[in-house]
């Protein structure tokens, strides 16, 4: 079987799981006070100090979370709730954000009443600038949280981040970006960034599912999502998930590391796998930035073809990749993305996206360019039903 | 399809018990099966929810939990928007123009027979298979199934024989109680869900309501056939199907006594005109062009006809005229309407009735003196 959907999950790092199942064997609430406690605090605050020197943060800037998904709203609705006043009431994000960005700002908007600015994309699916400098100078003072993602989820374009924070900070407008995409495959550097919050996921880049963290500057105040036991800087409550905390901590500090050397590998195979594609598939039409974008990022148009039946016939064929974005029950819409970036509806539906990771290997690009051909044979038969 | 081939199948799941143990056959046949749920609605929210539809969230979870159990792969194919267009928008129309559809019936012709099958057959599969109840024998024939309570050969018989030929019904041979059954043995947590009856795209049951929301309330008369008179009075013709007794609203009895039925709806100046029973009698029906299941006959020929799911069967002489079939009754039918199917059968009671071919009822008229 050919995994190519490294950027929905990818599998646990050794040391990662190893590092799980040896805290997870462990007593203690890491708020105890006695000694089982003590131990396990002191192994929740050793990996936020891995975290924070990994990404150029300060220990006491991060917060753990139970999901990316969870700190994208910890930051978007928690830093709005905080900023908000009468004159100050709109939030800022982009046409391309996933949807636990999108969503956490649409519902300030439909239920808080927030005024709600999306910035428009380029054909790559990069981040009008321009757009946003007009902007600035019309409504700065109105803008309570400005919120960018460092990498696009599905077509890999890497984002202007400096060059967004760099904007927005002569007004005082805290920035956050959902790096869920970006940490450990690109260089993030959260202090150099300019950002003042940024998103991370633990089962992106070798760690458990179920972790995340929100790297907040202190000076910057959120309102919390979750009451109660005040942990977390009081910002985010809840008994700390220890074995979860150390494995995530294990997997950062690893991907971090090996960073550069992994992007060169997965580039590689990467521009291995789209030339042989389009070889394979002249018609294939390759999304995003050419050049700017996440190392193991593939993402194409087959015209004519639908999406969800490439996905079915690969899937028969041993080879895992993703369409779009898909809803709950399953029902595939067209990607806000390609649509954000010009595609009409019948190209929004009718993409694939493979992603690859620190587990693969040539084998599963050569399975995949193996079993395409036949796959949009097949799925161009069937047509756009 | 030749027994004991491995094909690529599709089991069209429901998230009922037919379907779920109808795709464990196909494994057990040696078939290579793909389990895929139809989302039939945008917004699933919207359709019936509980164990009773086909369209809900708890459908498709049901579906894809059978699948597991089954050991297939599942997906779910997104329908809902040929499903509004051919079925829920000719649900209304057909409502509109004072006739009585069977959606199901359509959901068979359009969607399940027709674009998933095509899709199916366009992306490598060789067959679909469904939970319905019907029995295909080895001539290639649609018959009744075993289960006469159960049988759906009614619904299945607008399938052209190409449709059918791609097509695997393996429960027609099993009465549901031991369909429900074998669901147990199998492990199927929906073996004791019960059946859907509803129309599943109405989520309260209220066709009427439904009908009203559309197509507006619009108020109309209720007259008396026979003498013009105006009973009373309703807010849209589009409520009322021919046969119906029941939620007429008149105030004042006939002057027999008797109870009223609907005879006759006309969307155009929006009126209802009742009568007695004896008024609904039918013994004539024209159908539109039908479809062929059977070899075509060019002359009259005896068979049995059907007028709706699980109803009655009568003894017809049918006689193709014109684009359409003629149906001579040999025993009166009451209360048929318009824009729902006649479906010609051979009788066969050893192998089940077979299907010989299924029309769109027209018009109907009653020639022969009612015997009183």
């Amino acid at each position: 079987m050919a995994y190519l959907d490294h950027a929905a999950t990818t599998p646990m790092l050794p040391q990662a799981l190893d590092a799980y199942v040896r805290t997870a064997r462990a007593l203690g609430n890491a708020s105890s006070l006695h000694g089982s406690g003590r131990a396990a605090r002191r192994t929740v605050e050793e990996a936020r100090e891995r975290i924070a020197e990994a990404l150029g943060a300060k220990p006491g800037e991060v917060i753990f979370t139970g999901s990316g998904t969870e700190a994208d709203n910890l930051a978007v609705k928690g830093v709005h709730w905080a900023r908000r006043t009468a004159d100050r009431n709109r939030v800022v994000t982009t046409a391309i954000e996933h949807h636990a960005v999108a969503d956490a700002v649409a519902w300030l908007g439909d239920h808080e009443r927030a005024d709600v600015t999306e910035l428009p994309v380029d054909k790559l699916g990069r981040v009008e600038t321009a757009v946003l400098a007009e902007l600035l100078a019309e409504h700065c003072k109105e803008i309570t949280v400005l919120t960018c993602m460092w990498a696009n989820n599905e077509v890999g374009t890497l984002q202007p981040i400096s060059e967004i924070a760099a904007l927005a900070e002569p007004h005082g407008i805290p920035v956050h970006t959902d790096a869920v995409q970006a940490v450990g495959h690109v260089p993030v550097d959260f202090a150099a960034s300019g950002a003042a919050a940024l998103t991370l996921s633990g089962h992106k880049l070798g760690g458990p599912t179920g972790t995340g963290a929100l790297i907040l500057r202190r000076d910057v105040k959120a309102v919390p999502l979750l009451h109660g036991g005040g942990q977390e800087r009081e910002i985010r409550s809840g008994t700390l998930d220890v074995p979860g905390i150390a494995a995530l901590a294990e997997a950062v500090a690893h991907a971090v590391r090996h960073q550069e050397s992994e992007f060169q590998r997965l580039a590689l195979l990467r521009d291995d796998l789209v030339a042989r594609l389009r070889e394979a598939v002249p018609e294939a039409v390759y999304n995003g930035d050419p050049e700017s974008r996440l190392p193991g990022n593939a993402h194409f148009s087959f015209p004519g073809c639908e999406g969800d039946a490439l996905l079915m016939l690969l899937d028969a064929a041993g080879v895992e990749c993703a369409t779009g974005s898909a809803c709950s029950a399953g029902i595939a819409q067209p990607s806000h993305v390609l649509l954000a970036m010009g595609a009409d509806a019948d190209d929004a539906r009718s993409s694939l996206r493979f992603t690859l990771g620190w587990s693969t290997t040539r084998a599963d690009v050569d399975a995949l360019v193996a079993a395409l051909p036949e796959a949009v044979r097949r799925a161009k038969s069937a047509g756009l039903s | 399809m030749v027994e004991g081939v491995k094909l690529r199948v599709l089991a069209a799941m429901s998230g009922g018990v037919d379907s779920a143990v109808a795709a464990a056959r196909a494994v057990e046949a040696g078939h290579d099966v793909t389990g895929v749920h139809l989302a039939l609605s945008k917004n699933p929210q919207t359709y019936r929810t509980g164990a009773r539809g086909c369209c809900t969230v708890e459908d498709s979870r049901d579906a894809r939990r059978a699948a597991d159990v089954i050991g297939i792969p599942f997906y779910i194919w997104d329908m809902a928007e040929r499903f509004h267009e051919d079925v829920v928008e000719d649900f209304y129309a057909e409502y509109a123009a004072g006739r009585t559809p069977n959606p199901c019936l359509r959901c068979n012709e359009k969607i399940k027979f027709a674009a998933v099958l095509d899709r199916a057959m366009a992306l490598g599969f060789d067959a679909v298979v469904t939970g319905h109840y019907a029995r295909k024998g080895e001539d290639g024939l649609l018959r009744r199934a075993v289960d006469p309570g159960k049988d759906q050969s009614y619904v299945l018989a607008v399938l052209t024989p190409a449709q059918l030929a791609h097509s695997m019904f393996p429960l027609g041979d099993t009465p549901k109680d031991q369909v429900r059954v074998e669901a147990e043995t199998r492990g199927l947590a929906v073996a004791r869900k019960p059946d859907s009856h509803d129309i599943c795209f109405i989520a309260d049951g209220d066709t009427s309501g439904f009908l009203k929301n559309r197509l507006g309330a619009k108020e109309g008369e209720i007259v008396d056939a026979a003498s013009g008179e105006v009973l009373g009075s309703h807010d849209g013709s589009h409520q009322f199907t021919i046969g119906q007794r029941h939620g007429l609203g008149l105030k004042r009895p006939a002057a027999d006594g008797r109870p009223r039925y609907v005879l006759s709806i006309t969307p155009v100046d929006n009126r209802v005109q009742v009568g007695p029973r004896e008024a609904l009698r039918v013994d004539r029906i024209r159908t539109g062009a039908p479809v062929w299941l059977a070899d075509e006959r060019r002359g009259p020929f005896e068979a049995e006809i059907q007028l709706r799911a699980h109803g009655e069967v009568y003894p017809a002489t049918v006689t193709p005229e014109g684009d359409g079939l003629h149906a001579r009754l040999h025993r009166p039918a009451y209360g048929v309407a318009a824009g729902q199917a006649l479906v010609v059968y051979g009788p066969d009671a050893a192998r089940g009735d077979t299907v010989l071919a299924s029309g769109t009822i027209d018009a109907t008229e009653s020639v022969e003196a009612a015997s009183v």
